[in-house]
């Protein structure tokens, strides 16, 4: 259902750093979950509406009033590397 | 007096401070080094002194226990995920804020399984919490800490959360009272976000009257969550003794099979005692509900799989890795998050990833859609729906740990109401093999009211001693 291969990939669009031993096992369980859960599949449900959330609502509008924002000192404070005024990350350059 | 205290019930201790016969600053400190004290693991924070509460407030200055997923400005707030070791927070979550302003001040955060995500609390990254009444169990999840605080007596009632049951579960695990509110119904806003479409607050208390009391000072809508809306109605006392003329429907699937013969036993009692009470009892089809877990297993770690992507050691948290950007993210990510969370990273970013989207997230959409369906239709039949809440008692910890999908079916029964968005409880029907045993009663969006009456009439006529567990 599910291999190494499709597992890696996965994990690099999840940006997860998985270690070998990782992925081996996740390959097994996904593979365990997916079987029991690739029942819906054989559904024919292609006349019935997607739902994505329950609330009866749409377009809950606000008014576009100028507001205090947060501190930002206080913002910057729980980053793991911040700078005066910003978050520092490491070069996207490999 | 500590003794004396510990055997009121949450309702109680709050109007003994109104009448003037309790002191808050007693009751916190009461409770606040029970907290500190424990040893279940079920707080992995505890408040240093008694804050300011007026005696007039009507929650009566009554401490309440927090689940670790409502962010609390200035204070240790981590999901029990390590990957928020040391992160706290610059503002607090509307119902935490509401509920302190109502005079139920924060007593401390409690474990939980990690980012909600588990049914034992064996995935929190700061350890187990085990169940009051036997130590080798589990107390449920994912809100297992605020369960087993109240069970326990170390705290007088607390808020968890529920995505597919994780205020129901805990609760009938646990031998409590827990509540998912209609999806809407109480401000997600300052909640850690799991599955979004699906998580909802509510209370986990002692009995139906304390459940009643903390859900009506939760409620409303909240401009900083805008699919939050006014509840529509009065929220007033349970009062109902009786349950003359309504309409019980149980679902076939959903009882019966996979269920211990324990529970089951428990959940047939409670039906007659339903019928006792002048209530009907009839069957109800849910045809779609056994697609309920399979389609939640793939929308909620979706939702998550999203949700997640903001942990990156960016902006708060923990960082790891000394190499590129995109390296850091890896790094950060695969050291911070624990073992479930990945799987459900992993499973969601599958079923949204091209060729997949379709087959899996959409069906399971689509699934929603049926099941929200059937319950429309049954609520055309019947006022309440009532099935076992878990399909076991509280089991020993480890037992699951080792099968991801034999630990996703003890939400069998609680995924199918939190898909279609109505509210359900689970209430105490009574013991097997010396452990609690919940049964579960859902109604149409909104009926959390009329939920709450039934439930305390059969509270009343079951008469379940949630004594032994306080110890």
């Amino acid at each position: 259902m599910i291999n190494r291969d499709q597992v890696l990939h996965v994990a690099r669009l999840a940006r997860l750093r998985l270690t070998d031993e990782e992925v081996e096992r996740i390959t097994v369980e996904l593979g365990d979950i997916l079987e029991h859960i690739d029942a819906i599949q054989a559904l024919d449900l292609d006349d019935v509406e997607p739902t994505s959330h329950v609330a009866p609502l749409e377009n809950v509008l606000r008014p576009d009033d100028p507001r205090e924002s947060w501190d930002r000192d206080r913002v910057l404070e729980g980053a793991p590397d911040a700078s005066d005024d910003g978050f520092r990350v490491p070069s996207p350059g490999g | 007096m500590s003794a004396e205290l510990l055997e009121l019930t949450a309702a109680r201790a709050a109007e003994r401070v109104r009448a003037g016969e309790l002191s808050a600053r007693e009751l916190f400190e009461t409770y606040r080094e029970r907290a500190a004290g424990e040893n279940l693991g079920a707080f992995l924070w505890v408040a240093t002194e008694a804050p300011e509460t007026s005696a007039d407030a009507p929650l009566g200055g009554v401490p309440l226990a927090v689940k670790d997923l409502f962010c609390v400005e200035g204070v240790p707030t981590t999901a029990a995920s390590r990957i928020l070791e040391g992160h706290r927070p610059a503002y607090t979550a509307t119902s935490v804020a509401r509920l302190a302003k109502a005079g139920a001040p924060m007593l401390g955060k409690t474990n939980m399984d990690e980012f909600a995500m588990g049914s034992s609390n064996e995935s929190s990254g700061f350890g187990p919490v085990t169940n009051p009444w036997d130590r080798e169990r589990v107390p449920g999840g994912s809100s297992g800490g605020s369960a087993a605080a109240v069970a326990a007596g170390l705290a007088p009632w607390a808020i968890g959360t529920d995505t597919g049951g994780s205020i129901r579960q805990p609760a009938s695990l646990c031998g409590l009272v827990g509540l998912k509110p209609t999806y809407g119904a109480v401000s997600r806003y300052g909640m850690i976000a799991f599955a979004s479409s699906l998580d909802q607050a509510g209370p986990l208390t002692r009995d139906v009257r304390d459940a009643a009391l903390l859900f009506g000072h939760m409620v409303g809508r909240d401009p900083c969550d805008s699919t939050s809306l006014d509840f529509p109605g009065e929220l007033g006392e349970p009062s109902a003794e009786r349950l003359d003329g309504i309409r019980f429907g149980v679902p076939a699937n959903l009882t019966g099979d996979g269920v211990e013969p324990g529970v089951q036993q428990v959940f047939e009692s409670t039906l007659a005692t339903i019928e006792e009470l002048g209530g009907e009892v009839e069957r109800v089809d849910l045809p779609n509900a056994d697609h309920g877990l399979s389609a939640y297993y793939l929308l909620a770690p979706a939702e998550a799989s999203a949700n997640l992507a903001r942990y990156d050691g960016v902006r708060f948290g923990t960082r790891s890795g000394n190499g590129d950007l995109l390296s850091m993210y890896e790094d950060t990510r695969g050291d911070g998050f624990g073992d479930e969370v990945k799987r459900r990273i992993m499973l969601g970013t599958y079923a949204l990833s091209s060729g997949y989207y379709d087959a899996l997230y959409g069906k399971a959409q689509r699934v929603r859609t049926k099941i929200a369906e059937d319950f429309r239709t049954a609520f055309d039949r019947v006022d309440v729906i009532v099935t076992p809440t878990s399909p076991s008692v509280a089991f020993r910890l480890g037992e699951r740990t080792g099968d991801p999908y034999a630990m996703y079916l003890s939400d069998y029964f609680t995924v199918p109401m939190s898909l279609a968005g109505i509210p359900a409880l689970s209430l105490p029907g009574g013991l097997s093999e010396g452990l609690p045993v919940g049964v579960q009663l859902a109604g149409p969006a909104f009926s959390e009211g009329r939920l709450l009456d039934a439930a305390h009439a059969l509270e009343r006529a079951i008469g379940f001693d949630g004594s032994p567990a306080r110890g």
